[in-house]
């Protein structure tokens, strides 16, 4: 009895099915509660016609036009993203990066000029995600026709991205090609004491002269 | 909730919303405890690599009422060999996940923490094809899972001379050539196995790969599933690597 009214207690309060249906699909987004996508919501409704209009649009034609680079499988707008797609940059040096957001954190640096792969993920045996998940097949299909000469394996300095970059390179090194790791080493403004042995060893190893 | 210090190993991480991880922890007192480490992911978190699978600390956490925030962490063992190394680490993984099986949060496992622990230390120490097999023939004897080896379970006959040819997993024991059922196993296998079963573990850490250490831990890994009722897909994906 006392669910029953409880239920019934619930449907009266239930928003018109419109309010309803935008709160569901925007608690389905990563990250957002059903609170927050109620205060979103509510946030949407208030905007001018136009402005929510935009914020559509701009979802369906991301939808429509965004796909993986045929290349080096970066998001793109076209079949070979604009970063393949630069004659200016260096065909020799192939960054192998976990995700397209790493490739954004990679260019924002504007210390690389070369080329860029991006894997869609890392091995995580734990979860079943083996290298035949990953885009390690294209990789490999990639070194000779492109006269790659250095791989950068730049994978998270994680357990499941050391393990990634290890895996790589024990397929990379046998074809002769130069295969490195992005360094491990103290944050830039970071405290000493706060670092982690492992971290702060990897640092002290690969130290380098003053110039 | 109060906060409370305890010694652990990760078994696992989960990513949780923009920087930070929920980890699964093998405690000494507390069993397996899930707690969220904020800010874990950023390159600046005070946590560092340390929270992550293998790392052996020593925690102070406050408790939650779902989950435990993890507030500060030291290292016990940083187990760098095992890090850098794939092969080491891909063993390390398969003995973290069976830990992850066997662990339940709110009943404490000192055993299953201290197996670990050892078990890590000398996968640090040395790349032993023995040591994943036998680390999970001793967790399925922890368990109440331990093999018979010694007599055939289906006739019954304890004779040290009596040609034990084959495991009934089902029943989980050695059968006689009279009994035959189940997966043959050679003499050797047996052996290698009553060491692990019977305080033979060093010298059977010393034993090279080769034909018999595979025939283990193909044996082990089978009883292993049959008995914990999950798959070890660590150690699936690392074969397919």
């Amino acid at each position: 009895m006392a669910s029953a009214d409880c239920s019934a207690e619930r449907k009266r309060y239930v928003y018109e099915a419109p309010v309803q249906d935008l709160i569901d699909e925007l608690g389905k987004m990563p990250g957002i509660g059903p609170k927050s996508a109620q205060r979103i919501a509510f946030h949407l409704l208030k905007l001018p016609a136009q402005d929510a209009l935009k914020l559509s649009h701009a979802i369906a034609r991301a939808k429509e036009l965004v796909r993986f680079c045929s290349r080096c499988f970066n998001v793109s707008a076209h079949d070979v993203c604009h970063l393949c797609a630069d004659s200016r940059r260096d065909d020799g040096v192939l960054c192998v990066v976990e995700e397209p957001r790493d490739v954004v954190a990679i260019e924002k640096t504007q210390e690389f000029r070369g080329r860029y792969h991006v894997l869609q993920g890392c091995l995580n045996p734990i979860e079943g995600i083996g290298p035949e998940q990953l885009r390690v097949s294209e990789l490999l299909a990639r070194l000779e026709p492109e006269n790659v000469t250095e791989v950068i394996l730049s994978t998270n300095p994680n357990i499941e991205g050391e393990a990634t970059a290890m895996y790589l390179g024990r397929l990379l090194r046998p074809l002769g090609i130069t295969v490195t790791r992005i360094a491990s080493g103290l944050p830039v403004g970071g405290d000493l004491e706060y670092a982690d042995e492992l971290t702060l060893g990897r640092a002290l190893e690969h130290r380098r002269a003053l110039d | 909730m109060a906060l409370y210090r305890d010694r652990g190993i990760v078994l696992r991480t989960y990513k949780l919303g923009e920087a930070d991880r929920i980890v699964s922890i093998i405690t000494e007192e507390r069993g397996k405890v899930r707690a969220v480490a904020k800010g874990v992911r950023k390159t600046k978190s005070r946590f560092g690599g340390r929270l992550e699978p293998t790392g052996h600390l020593a925690l102070q956490l406050y408790e939650g009422r779902e989950l435990d925030i993890v507030t500060q962490v030291e290292s016990i063992q940083a187990y760098r060999h095992i890090r850098e190394d794939l092969d080491r680490l891909s063993k390390a993984i398969v003995l973290l996940e069976a830990v992850d099986h066997l662990a339940h949060e709110g009943s404490p496992a000192p055993h299953l923490y201290r197996m670990l622990a050892g078990a890590l230390a000398e996968l640090d120490r040395s790349d032993s094809a023995m040591l994943v097999p036998a680390f999970l023939l001793k967790l399925l004897a922890a368990e109440g899972f331990g093999p018979d080896l010694d007599v055939c379970v289906v006739g019954g006959k304890a004779d040290a001379d009596l040609d034990l040819v084959a495991l009934d997993i089902d029943r989980n024991g050695a059968v006689c050539i009279e009994h035959r059922r189940g997966v043959p196993v050679s003499t050797e296998a047996f052996a290698v196995m009553r060491a692990v079963m019977g305080g033979g573990l060093k010298d059977v850490l010393d034993v090279a790969e080769g034909p018999v250490t595979h025939e283990v831990d193909a044996l082990v890994g089978r009883m292993y599933e049959h008995h914990v009722e999950r798959r070890l897909r660590s150690a699936h994906v690392l074969d397919r690597a």
